[in-house]
């Protein structure tokens, strides 16, 4: 019989003023059950200890919003009476230890969070950060991972449309792995997990449960040292097969009037669904753990209560009900056992054996859980660069063929070409194809457009420019396709919280969010914190990823990035050479320095309102924002997409041309359109800065049909697409070729 | 014409194919439980994309022993046309329906992408309205593609013309960089001796809608309509 004390409680992650608090409340000693679930339902992972207090300053709320944070996902009507319904979600930890599983089983929870709310899955995104590539672990986790969404996301029958990948050294011991996952659910047929009705049964439906991922949640929690490898065995294993029978179960019943509440077993599995079920609906719960379906023999009350074994559903149903639900899950062969009832004690009671295993009164599990107002240090702003001061050692050729070919600007296609983006037969918008993935809805003339952006090494130099850059960059996709944005799911990934200089950035971002979030009317309605991403005491990049929706009432008005002959080619957009944090400067310069781009917040919504017009009143044939490696960047990918080259005019005579073609400021977009000249003067009497670029087609490779085929630069120098293409397309299968 | 879509566990993408035959004969199909053993009044039996079973023990292998394949298989007998894609293409091997294997794409990895299919032959149900030789583009998505047959086999599928697909470039050469994943003499789909079962791995139901890219598929579903306009 283990001795419960308090260095057990800090095994288990509770400090020892937390195991005073969990002594107060029940007045004796735990159980070992008890422990075990007052130190997952208090772990940084399920409690938001440290980041409660912060995450209050985001808005959430707009006439479109039905459900904001605080469900299992958020939920935002889209007209015709559909509501969308979305979040993202870390699997960071795990998907260190086992690649494979580990991301895999992230796109399994993030899906659950989804479906539980009554929605039917329809598009999965990714956002992912990895090592330096030249670093030994580098190659097996982007291959596992990639495998890993892959090999769930296709087998699940969700198509995986869109996502971003970043490789930075601060990744090395630590790769982010983000999942997204979006549905849709008629709007007044929302599932919540509020509990109630006393008497009424409490019903565990979907897999066995089984000894995998027992404190999963108190990993998550914590930094890894160097015996992160040995943590395996906390990691869970995901059946996406099962998974998929249990969606179409969940939804086969949510048909029917038979579920009060719902909520899916994730992070700390029987334990949180339980808890949070009661405790939001202000009533008790008592569990009766023999009747729990298991996979194994022998499985203790404390192993069963914390076990995060996948593809599971916690239901409280409808008194009379049983029977009817009882034949849906036999008919897609999955397990269902009514394990529990409602109770009105306000208690958590777990039985197991005939011995009661655990009391708990819930009030006070939530109430008193730990809140920490951390101290914060700031982040220096670094000094701004001169764009002037800083000589091109390159040429503008070689720079971009550069550019383009390194791992964060190069083609994705390796890794996309392993996802199933076409399944569903609604995908209008692919990977690639534009700025944000666009998803038909179904049997309606509505799509959505979906992306995940976050600029780490903007956040690591200023983290309240950073995290209002990741919100204005989610906006500034989305509106790019044509797409209305509505409201956004955040996923927070940093360092140790319990370190100033962390906090500090952590405070920092979450403000410069909230500030991009209300200039835009673009709230926040549901996501996700991941702390402790550090290994061996060295963090992360703040990387606050944002994953944006927006809706078109017209399917059809969507627009991509691919060139077309004949057009004129238009910057939106004020261009000052911003050079400082740029990867020109990385990559060709080899300095990770400077300020980040300013985000002007009021010019954002002025360029962007402006661009969605355009694009919506059928004038634009192409549109792309300036993000990452600037304007020139962005026309190869532009040129690359459509198989069309363009003729560049001459660049501004107050800016080194560098810093015009390469630098980053915020709020730009390209625009290919058939009469340039109208839209200068649209944009002039809109008060939006543009400047004529060029014309697409022309040049001296190529010609006849379908145009030139070639980028050419001021002063007659050209590009043929083929060589940017080589350039574009060499990363990926070298490095992975590399593996064998 | 009057087609029925087959659902066994597992499968995805049942919603695609049902899009696909709507659109081209204006009428619904019915979905078919795997429990089920009625298919009389049918045109067209179709089993669709998916992982039936998970895909474990081999891809396709438990679901050819589900009770709805003996009902399938009696349709056939009696002349019936059936319509196997990806998965589905899979489970008619299993089954013993159609000859050869469907091994590990030779990458060794789950392809997603769009590939060039070249018409092997035009005198069909399935592929009537296309010409032979030309060439059209179609989503594919499986990990286990590679068509495999032994030489002897893969002679008698060309000497009786029973190659119904095969991978090649837009132009229609076949080239190795056109064979994605590796099938023996870039077969990409074949008939049965009768003409009247297809099965093929890429996905034309999922290219039938110009807002999707292309309506490069449409002349297969839209043949299979004509032809049982009735």
């Amino acid at each position: 019989m283990t001795e419960i004390s308090e260095s057990l409680a800090r095994s288990f992650g509770l400090s020892a003023e937390e195991y005073g608090r969990v002594l107060a409340i029940l007045g004796r000693t735990p159980s070992l059950t008890e422990l075990g679930i007052f130190s997952v339902m208090w772990s940084e992972h399920c409690s938001y200890k440290s980041s409660r207090v912060w995450l209050r300053e985001l808005p959430t709320a707009a006439p479109w919003v039905i459900h904001g944070p605080g469900e299992n996902a958020g939920v935002v009507a889209i007209g015709d009476g559909l509501a969308a319904v979305f979040k993202m979600e870390s699997h960071n930890h795990p998907s260190f230890i086992e690649p494979y599983q580990g991301a895999a089983t992230g796109v399994g929870g993030i899906l659950r969070d989804v479906f539980t709310m009554g929605a039917r899955p329809i598009a999965n995104l990714n956002a992912l950060r990895f090592g330096d590539p030249a670093h030994p672990a580098t190659r097996r986790i982007v291959d596992g991972v990639v495998r890993g969404i892959g090999g769930y996301g296709n087998c699940v029958g969700v198509p995986t449309v869109g996502g971003e990948v970043d490789f930075h050294r601060s990744y090395n011991g630590n790769p982010l792995v983000n999942a997204m996952t979006v549905g849709i659910a008629p709007a007044d047929r929302i599932f919540l997990s509020a509990a109630a009705g006393i008497g009424n049964p409490v019903v565990y439906v979907g897999a066995k449960t089984g000894r995998d991922g027992i404190h999963g949640a108190t990993m998550a929690s914590a930094e890894f040292a160097e015996d992160a490898e040995e943590k395996r065995p906390t990691v869970q294993v995901g059946d996406p097969f099962t998974e998929k029978l249990l969606i179409e179960a969940c939804l086969e019943l949510m048909a029917t009037d038979a579920i009060i509440a719902i909520q899916d077993m994730g992070a700390a599995g029987l334990t949180s669904s339980s808890v949070e079920m009661a405790g939001k609906g202000g009533v008790g719960i008592a569990l009766d753990l023999d009747r729990v379906p298991q996979r194994e023999t022998g499985m203790s009350a404390y192993e069963m209560m914390l076990s995060e074994s996948q593809e599971r559903m916690l239901i409280v149903l409808r008194p009379g009900r049983e029977a009817m639900a009882a034949a849906i899950f036999r008919k897609w062969e999955l397990d269902f056992a009514i394990i529990g009832e409602i109770t009105d004690s306000g208690r958590i009671v777990v039985r197991h054996g005939g011995r009661v295993e655990a009391d708990i009164p819930l009030a006070p599990l939530a109430d008193q859980a730990p809140l920490y107002r951390r101290p914060i240090a700031e982040t220096k702003p670094p000094p701004v660069l001169d764009p002037v001061a800083i000589a091109d050692p390159a040429g503008i050729a070689p720079a971009l063929l550069r550019l383009i070919a390194c791992p964060d600007l190069c083609s994705r296609a390796w890794i996309t070409d392993q996802y199933d983006a076409t399944l569903g037969g609604q995908t209008i918008k692919r990977p690639g194809a534009a700025d944000a993935a666009v998803v038909r809805i179904e049997g309606h003339d509505l799509a959505l457009a979906l992306t995940t952006d976050c600029t780490p090494r903007y956040c690591a130099a200023d983290p309240y420019a950073g995290g209002a850059q990741a919100v204005a960059e989610a906006w500034r996709n989305l509106t790019a396709t044509g797409a209305r944005p509505l409201a956004l799911t955040d996923n927070l990934n940093f360092g140790n919280p319990e370190k100033p200089e962390i906090m500090g950035q952590f405070a920092a971002a979450i403000r410069g969010m909230a500030e991009a979030c209300r200039a835009l009317d673009f709230p926040v309605v549901s996501g996700n914190v991941s702390l402790y991403n550090e290994t061996e005491g060295s963090a992360i990049l703040p990387t606050p990823a944002i994953g944006g929706l927006g809706v078109f009432d017209h399917a059809a008005d969507a627009v991509g990035i691919a060139l077309a002959p004949g057009l004129d080619l238009v910057l939106i957009g004020a261009s000052s050479g911003w050079l400082g944090q740029s990867l020109w400067l990385r990559e060709i310069c080899g300095r990770e320095d400077g300020a980040p781009p300013p985000v002007d917040l009021a010019a954002e919504r002025r360029a962007g309102d402006f661009v969605r017009g355009e694009i919506l009143a059928g004038r634009v044939k192409a549109c792309h924002d300036v993000a990452d490696g600037g304007l020139l960047v962005a026309l190869a990918e532009m040129a690359l997409a459509g198989e069309t080259g363009a003729v560049l005019d001459p660049t501004p005579p107050d800016l080194p041309a560098h810093a015009f073609w390469f630098g980053e400021e915020q709020a730009r977009y390209v625009l290919a359109v058939a009469d340039g000249a109208a839209l200068l003067v649209a944009a002039e009497t809109a008060g939006v800065p543009a400047r004529f670029l060029g014309k697409t087609g022309g040049g001296k490779t190529g010609g006849g049909k379908t145009g030139g085929r070639d980028l050419t630069l001021p002063g007659a120098v050209a590009i043929s697409l083929a060589e940017l293409r080589a350039a574009y397309e060499r990363f990926f299968t070298e490095f992975m070729a590399a593996s064998r | 014409m009057k087609a029925g879509i087959v659902l066994f566990p597992g499968i995805n993408r049942e919603r695609d194919m049902a899009i696909a035959l709507r659109r081209a004969s204006g009428r619904v199909a019915r979905m078919i439980w795997h429990q089920e053993t009625d298919l009389a009044g049918l045109d067209l039996v179709v089993l669709p994309g998916g992982f039936s079973y998970g895909d474990y023990l081999r891809c396709g292998a438990m679901a050819a022993h589900s009770p709805i394949m003996r009902a399938v298989r009696a349709f056939a007998a009696a002349g019936g046309h059936v319509l196997g894609v990806c998965n589905g293409f899979q489970i008619l091997i299993e089954a013993g329906m159609l000859p050869g294997a469907l091994l590990r794409n030779a990458g060794l990895r789950f392809l997603a992408r769009d590939c060039h299919l070249r018409v092997e032959r035009a005198d069909t149900a399935f592929t009537r309205l296309y010409q032979k030789g030309v060439v059209f583009r179609a989503p594919m998505a499986h990990g286990d593609g590679n068509y495999f047959a032994d030489a002897e086999t893969l002679d008698r599928l060309e000497g009786e013309g029973l190659v119904a697909f095969r991978y090649a470039t837009p132009a229609g050469e076949l080239t190795p960089e056109a064979n994605p994943n590796g099938s023996a003499r870039a077969i990409a789909g074949i008939f049965s001796p009768n003409l009247r079962i297809l099965g093929l791995m890429p996905h034309p139901e999922d290219l039938v809608d110009p807002l999707l890219g292309g309506e490069d598929g449409m002349p297969l579903f839209a043949g299979l309509a004509g032809a049982f306009a009735a």
